[in-house]
């Protein structure tokens, strides 16, 4: 039974992406739109990762640390870089890091469906529709910023 | 300013509503109104009252000619006549035969714009030498501009390197002629206006409900209506309009009253039940509102069946309001909801106004958009008496959103629909690859943005003063000083702007240029030249086509892109564009607004008559061909795109949004600014105010809101009142 480890896979990005957004915010602070935004963003992530907990204590027993793939953790974003362009970059990490997340939580689905846990797959059902609208503000932003940092800005 | 009973003397004008029969009359369409007989009494029962303000020591008499025009202090559209003597702007005087004023005028109309004393206007055009300012003459000056933007554009991206940043003085004809020398001469998406600090909330409220922009009502609903509901608007401000909702208050059968606001505001001693909510909790209350609604089974089923898409969202959404919770957040009794509700609940036609209460605050547009859903709930919209009016702050408000000139492409076109840019192509005979609709048009504090990180290089701003009017004067005005940006600046005075210009260009003022002016309840006015420019001044129709003709912009058959040479012909021009939308004006003449009332769009030639209200029979412009966007995340602005939205069928019905409440993000009145200006260690409050995407901001507004209101400052945080500060002069 792995499916805890999914789960703090899931958790620990998640936590990673609320703490990517506040850097975001805080690496930009110019930007006239990335405050309310990238706050609310890094609010909702944190709650989700909250969410997921009771369902790492509930799998934990069954197994054991030891049995963790190698590599499951790969650090996605480190850091945010200035200008235009930067932000594009910025973004585009983040967008793969909120993939990441999702395609986990559609993974930790199937696993609760096998498992039966109607309480998990609805908690990740959630997530995986709030992740949705986040991949499509991103996608909207980056798709308004990208004529001008890639083909205007100097 | 004196309070305006007592600026008439006592002169109230009383009435009571039309009769049914009347009533059923004014649902009509214009040309069968036409047909019916004279005793049915068709026009508004408003009496005409004719205000005049005359300068000291003139009489009417004294006066040479009385000039048609229009205000140009506010949004409302009041029809005034100029009085003029020896040259010379002596007094206005309301215009008996208009639909939107009868008459009546604001007081501060007399000081229009650009009637300051002699001596201080700009008269002749200036250019920056050796770091001063210093006059030249018109070809000089336009040879300038036209160099330094023949330079930016020679590169690849060149069109990104040039900006557009307008006011609220602008004629109709002005800003369409402008959005097309942007658009599809310069093809940058870089324009936008200080009118969209005021009218961002409308217009995405408006577009995610109904599909379009423009209001449903009509101000005549407030002839009919038995309930008015002011949400977040202090009515008095629009006095004409307000003066209206008075008359009928004095008069028979009086339609009850409620404002929401959370300032002591003038409407708040009027109305029936006042609620004060706190600050940034509208949703709350409007949720409550609208759980009351449905719970009391006060729903129009009917209507909501056939015309609305999302009731059953909405249902789950407001369950979790009962007065009791929205009571504790918005921190006004459970009981005023109560009656609130009751009122909204029985009433059979509700008028509703909103502005900058519901707009500069937190989840600004998804509470705009509730109520909207209040009046389709109730099957609300599109009859006499039940209009909704997502007001605008600036005389040019409306207009300037409709042509493109803030926030959208021409003719209310949406830039995700690639049939509404080919329209545009075929229009103006360009490639539609050279509209730029890779994305919306910039919004202002974008370009501001881009200004800033100096990929903006040329930026012309007209008719605005965005040093003193936007927040953070001192980044804004950072930016306009940098070395790299060429500025021009186009205006009536030397502004704080002005100053800092690269070439400064002297404009005409109110009523010293002709052209239209299009009000909030979509009244289409003319205003004629009174009085000449001072000096070399212009009009800023005429420098835009200057700067046409200069730059050479072609179609592709070679032609001129700009063919129109003066307002009237820039009239007909826009009404090419305006052709088949909802904004349709092609119906409308110089020569029928010449010495009539105003008119209202749409306006066919086959009708004659303007429609006086939207959507009528519940068909609204949510049609994936009609729509003017295809929706947005009203909690973050993230684009839907065109896939989801056809996916919705909406097939002319109306969107029911539903919002749970959020508390902004921000800790509200613990003092803490938005963020610190890393340079100025100042802190930012509003570099906000014109949201990326409909919301996108508006938490960040909220907070601010509630951090000069509440007065809790840490150290060195000046509070700011913001709302003022919006306010240009």
């Amino acid at each position: 039974m792995h499916l805890a480890h999914y789960l703090r896979l899931l958790h620990r990005s998640q936590t990673a992406l609320a703490e990517a957004f506040r850097e975001i915010r805080r690496g930009h602070p110019h930007e006239p739109d990335m405050y309310g935004v990238c706050e609310r963003l890094a609010v909702q992530c944190r709650d989700q990762a909250r969410w997921l907990e009771p369902f790492v204590r509930r799998y934990e027993p069954w197994t054991s640390p030891a049995q963790e793939p190698e590599r499951l953790h790969q650090p996605l974003f480190a850091g945010t870089r200035p200008g235009g362009l930067g932000l594009l970059r910025d973004l585009h990490d983040l967008y793969l890091l909120v993939t990441e997340c999702d395609i986990a939580c559609a993974m930790i689905a199937q696993g609760a469906l096998g498992a039966r846990d109607d309480e998990l797959l609805d908690v990740v059902r959630r997530c995986g529709g709030e992740l949705a609208v986040q991949l499509l503000w991103l996608r909207t932003r980056m798709r308004h910023a990208a004529p001008q940092a890639l083909v205007v800005a100097s | 300013m004196p309070e305006p009973i007592a600026d008439h003397g006592g002169r109230r004008t009383p009435y009571g509503p039309p009769g049914g029969v009347e009533r059923l009359a004014a649902a009509l369409p214009g040309r069968l109104r036409d047909a019916l007989p004279a005793e049915i009494g068709l026009g508004s029962p408003w009496p005409v009252r004719v205000d005049t303000f005359l300068d000291e020591g003139v009489t009417e008499a004294d006066v040479d000619a009385w000039v048609q025009n229009v205000s140009a202090t506010h949004s409302s559209g009041d029809a005034l006549d100029i009085g003029v003597r020896d040259g010379r702007i002596v007094g206005v005087r309301g215009r008996a035969v208009d639909r939107v004023n009868h008459g009546r005028i604001d007081p501060r109309d007399r000081h229009g714009p650009s009637t300051a004393g002699d001596g201080v206007r700009l008269t002749r055009p200036m250019i920056r030498q050796e770091g001063r300012l210093a006059e030249c003459d018109w070809d000089t000056a336009m040879d300038t501009i036209v160099r330094r933007s023949k330079e930016l554009l020679g590169p690849p991206g060149g069109w990104g390197r040039l900006g557009f940043y307008t006011g609220g003085r602008l004629l109709l004809e002005e800003h369409y002629t402008l959005a097309v020398i942007a658009k599809a001469g310069i093809a940058t998406p870089h324009v936008d206006g200080s009118t969209r600090v005021g009218d961002a909330t409308a217009a995405a409220a408006l577009k995610a409900s109904f599909g379009a922009d423009g209001q449903p009502g009509s101000y005549t609903d407030v002839d009919h209506c038995d309930a008015i509901a002011l949400w977040g608007h202090d009515m008095a401000e629009s006095r004409v309009v307000w003066e209206r909702m008075l008359d009928r208050r004095l008069g028979p059968r009086p339609p009850a009253m409620i404002a929401v606001d959370s300032r002591d505001a003038q409407v708040a001693k009027e109305a029936d039940v006042h609620l004060p909510v706190r600050s940034g909790t509208n949703i709350a209350l409007m949720n409550a509102l609208l759980h009351e609604l449905i719970a009391g089974n006060r729903v129009d089923a009917a209507y909501v069946a056939r015309h609305t898409i999302g009731f059953a969202e909405l249902c789950r959404v407001v369950e979790a309001y009962p007065p009791k919770r929205a009571a504790e957040i918005c921190a006004v009794p459970a009981a005023l909801i109560e009656q609130a509700a009751e009122i909204l609940g029985s009433c059979e036609r509700l008028v509703s106004t909103l502005l900058p209460g519901f707009y500069r605050s937190n989840q600004a547009t998804a509470a705009a958009c509730q109520v909207n859903n209040l009046h389709l709930l109730r099957g609300m919209l599109g009859r006499p008496g039940a209009g909704v009016f997502q007001m605008t702050g600036r005389p040019a408000g409306q207009h300037a959103r409709e042509t493109g000139a803030s926030g959208d492409l021409p003719g209310m076109r949406n830039w995700e629909n690639p049939d509404h840019v080919r329209e545009l192509a075929e229009l103006w005979n360009v490639e539609p690859a050279a509209i730029p609709h890779w994305g919306p048009p910039t919004h202002a504090m974008q370009i501001f943005r881009y200004a800033e990180q100096g990929s903006i290089r040329l930026l012309w701003i007209s008719a605005a003063d965005p040093v003193v009017a936007l927040p953070h004067a001192d980044r804004v005005r950072r930016v306009l000083e940098s070395e790299e940006l060429f500025l021009v600046v186009q205006d009536l005075y030397l502004t704080e702007t002005a100053r800092l210009a690269d070439v400064v260009l002297p404009a005409a003022g109110w009523g010293e240029k002709p052209g239209t002016v299009t009000g909030a309840d979509r009244t289409v006015h003319l205003c004629e030249r009174a009085v000449e420019p001072p000096g070399e001044a212009r009009a800023d129709l005429d420098v835009f086509l200057d700067y046409a003709r200069r730059m050479d912009f072609r179609d592709r058959d070679g032609a001129p892109l700009i063919a129109w040479h003066d307002a009237e012909s820039a009239f007909e021009a826009w009404k090419a564009c305006s052709k088949g939308r909802p904004c349709d004006y092609t119906g409308i003449t110089y020569d029928r607004l010449r010495g009539a009332g105003g008119i209202q769009w749409p306006c066919t030639p086959s009708t004659g008559h303007g429609a006086e209200r939207l959507y009528a029979g519940g068909r609204f412009a949510t049609d994936p061909g009609v729509c003017q966007s295809f929706g947005h995340d009203l909690a973050t602005g993230a684009e839907w795109g065109a896939e989801y939205y056809h996916a919705r069928e909406p097939r002319g019905r109306a969107f029911l949004h539903a919002v749970d409440y959020e508390p902004s993000s921000e800790a509200i009145g613990d003092g803490r600014p938005l963020y610190w200006d890393p340079v100025s260690k100042q802190p930012i409050y509003s570099v906000a105010t014109v949201p990326v995407t409909p919301d996108a901001a508006t938490d960040a507004e909220a907070a601010e809101l509630a951090d000069v209101r509440g007065g809790a400052g840490a150290d060195g945080v000046v509070p700011v009142e913001v709302s003022q500060r919006l306010e240009e002069v």
